[in-house]
C-alpha cells in the first residue's frame, strides 16, 4: 500500500481528485449482472445515457460489453432499453442463461 | 456614505445582506427570522441585489442548496431560527467540513417543546460543536457589523468556515433601533471577491466533493478543522480592526465594559449584556459595588485565554446563561470554567430567559448583589441557579 498522506498534504474539506472511483473494484456489489443480446440492440445507446456508474463502454459511436468493473447491476438499462436487449440474471447463473 | 437609519434587527442582517450582495441565497421561514427573508426577497424582487434566492421546502433543503452553492464558488448565505436550525443539524456539520464559508445570520429563538417562538439561546448552543464559528450580537448595529465582518471571516484563506450571526430572537430581530449603516460600495470593497480554491463547476478539471474516507484519512481532515479554528481569533481581530478603521467602530473577540477595576464580572452573550451594562454603571453609582461586564462576541471558537485575562483581577465572576445543557447546567459557564482551570476565585451560574422570559434590569442588579454577598460570605453554594422561574 503506498504511504498515506499526511493532514497538511490533504487538500482541506474531503475534496481531491475527480473520477478516482474508476481505479477502484466494485463489481463485487453486484447481484444481478445485465446480460445484452446484441443481435437485438439497436445501439440508441439509451443504457450508456442512464448507466449511473458510467459502465457502459461506448467506442465509435456503439456500445460494448458492460464493464463488470464497475456495474452494480443496478438494472436501470435493462427497465430502460426499448427493444428489451438486456437482460438481469442473478450472478453466477450467467451461463444458464 | 454612511447613514444613520432606525432598523430593526431582522432589517439591519437583510439590508447587510443586501450590501453583501451573496450569488445565492436558499431560505425557508420560521419565526423570527421570517421578516429577515421577507426584506431580503422585496431586494430580490425590487432588482436591488444580482443574487439567487432559492425558496426551498425545509431548512435541510436551505443548508443543502448554501452547501452546494459555496461548493460551486459562489458566496452563499441563508438565514434560520431555533427548530429550523434544528433541521439543518446535518448539514451543518457538512458546511463546516468542507470548508464552506457561509454567512448565516441566526435570529436566537427556544427550542420547542412546548412550542415557543421567543428568545433564548438553545439554537446555537446546541449547535456549538458543528464546527460552525458564532458571533454574538447585543444590538441591532452589530447584528448589522458583525453580518458585514463575517464574510471576510469566513472566506479568510486561512480559515475558509461557516459563520453563524447570532441576534436575540424579537429582543433584537423585531425592535427598531436607530443605526449607522456603511456605504454601499464601502461594504463592497471591504469583503472583496470570493476566491474558492476549488468548484464544484470546474469541468475541465474535475474534483471529487464529500468524498467517502475512512478509518486512514476521516482523523486527518478533523484535525484541519480543529487547526483552521485556531487561526480564527487572529482573522477575527484584523478584521475588526479594519472595519474599526473603515466605520469608527471596531471589534474584538470580546467586548469587557468596566472591568479593568471590576471586583464583580458577569459574563454574558447577546442583547443581555447591555442590561448588564446599565446594572453596573448603576450599582457603581449607587451601591459602590465594582461591578463590570465581560460580552462574548465570540462563542466559537471560544476565546479562553483572552476571557481569563479580562477575569484575572476580579473576585467573583457570574455567568449569564440563556440556555440548559440538561445534566450538567450552563454551557457557557462550564465553557468559561473549564478555561480557569486552577483559578481559584469562585464563578455562579445563573440561568436566565428561557424561552423569551425576561430579565429585567432589577433582576441584574439583583445577580450582582448575590454575587457581592457570596464573595462576603464564601458561600458560593449552589454553583448553578435559576434567575426567575417558580418553583
Amino acid at each position: 500500500m503506498s504511504e498515506l498522506l499526511k493532514k497538511d498534504e490533504m487538500k482541506p474539506g474531503g475534496i481531491g481528485q475527480g473520477g478516482s472511483m474508476e481505479r477502484r473494484y466494485t463489481g463485487s456489489w453486484r447481484t444481478f449482472v445485465p446480460i445484452t443480446d446484441f443481435e437485438t440492440c439497436i445501439q440508441c445507446l439509451a443504457c450508456w445515457i442512464v448507466c449511473p456508474d458510467s459502465a457502459i463502454p461506448v467506442e465509435d459511436g456503439e456500445r460494448r460489453e458492460t464493464n463488470m468493473h464497475h456495474c452494480k447491476g443496478c438494472g436501470i438499462c435493462a427497465v430502460e432499453c426499448p427493444v428489451d436487449a438486456i437482460t438481469m440474471v442473478r450472478e453466477g447463473e450467467e451461463d444458464d442463461e | 456614505m454612511a447613514e444613520n437609519v432606525a432598523l430593526t434587527g431582522n432589517d439591519s442582517a437583510a439590508y447587510a445582506l443586501r450590501q453583501i450582495n451573496p450569488d445565492v441565497v436558499a431560505a425557508y421561514p420560521i419565526t423570527p427570522q421570517t421578516e429577515l427573508m421577507h426584506k431580503f426577497a422585496a431586494y430580490v424582487a425590487d432588482g436591488e441585489v444580482d443574487t439567487e434566492l432559492v425558496r426551498v421546502e425545509s431548512e435541510h433543503s436551505a443548508m443543502s442548496a448554501t452547501v452546494a452553492a459555496s461548493l460551486s464558488g459562489a458566496r452563499a448565505c441563508t438565514a434560520t431560527s431555533a427548530n429550523g436550525l434544528a433541521l439543518m443539524w446535518e448539514i451543518l456539520y457538512i458546511a463546516s467540513s468542507t470548508r464552506c464559508p457561509i454567512v448565516m445570520p441566526v435570529v436566537n429563538r427556544a427550542l420547542s417543546a412546548p412550542i415557543n417562538i421567543h428568545c433564548d439561546h438553545s439554537d446555537t448552543m446546541g449547535a456549538r460543536d458543528s464546527g460552525w464559528i458564532q458571533l454574538y450580537s447585543e444590538n441591532c448595529q452589530e447584528a448589522y457589523d458583525n453580518a458585514v465582518q463575517a464574510v471576510r471571516i469566513a472566506e479568510h484563506p486561512d480559515v475558509r468556515l461557516p459563520v453563524m450571526v447570532c441576534l436575540d430572537g424579537f429582543i433584537l430581530s423585531h425592535t427598531l433601533e436607530g443605526l449607522e449603516v456603511n456605504d454601499d460600495q464601502d461594504v463592497k470593497d471591504f469583503i472583496g471577491t470570493l476566491d474558492r480554491p476549488d468548484s464544484l463547476l470546474n469541468v475541465d478539471d474535475p474534483e471529487t466533493f464529500g468524498m467517502f474516507t475512512l478509518q486512514n484519512y476521516y482523523f486527518e481532515f478533523k484535525k484541519q478543522q480543529v487547526d483552521a479554528m485556531e487561526k480564527v481569533p487572529a482573522v477575527i481581530e484584523q478584521v475588526g480592526q479594519e472595519y474599526g478603521e473603515l466605520t469608527g467602530r471596531s471589534y474584538g473577540l470580546l467586548d469587557p465594559y468596566r472591568c479593568e477595576d471590576a471586583d464583580i464580572i458577569l459574563v454574558g452573550l447577546g442583547s443581555t449584556t447591555g442590561t448588564a451594562k446599565q446594572a453596573a454603571d448603576d450599582l457603581r453609582e449607587e451601591e459602590g459595588l465594582k461591578c463590570g461586564v465581560l460580552k462574548l462576541r465570540t462563542f466559537r471558537p471560544f476565546p479562553a485565554e483572552q476571557v481569563c485575562r479580562v477575569l484575572s483581577g476580579a473576585d467573583i465572576t457570574g455567568v449569564l446563561d440563556r440556555a440548559v445543557s440538561f445534566g450538567l447546567g450552563g454551557p457557557l459557564f462550564h465553557e468559561l470554567r473549564s478555561a480557569r482551570y486552577g483559578e481559584t476565585a469562585p464563578m455562579i451560574d445563573f440561568i436566565y430567559g428561557l424561552g423569551g422570559r425576561d430579565l429585567s434590569l432589577d433582576n441584574v442588579k439583583d445577580i450582582f448583589r448575590s454575587l457581592a454577598e457570596a464573595r462576603d460570605s464564601g458561600q458560593t453554594e449552589p454553583t448553578t441557579r435559576f434567575v426567575g422561574v417558580r418553583e
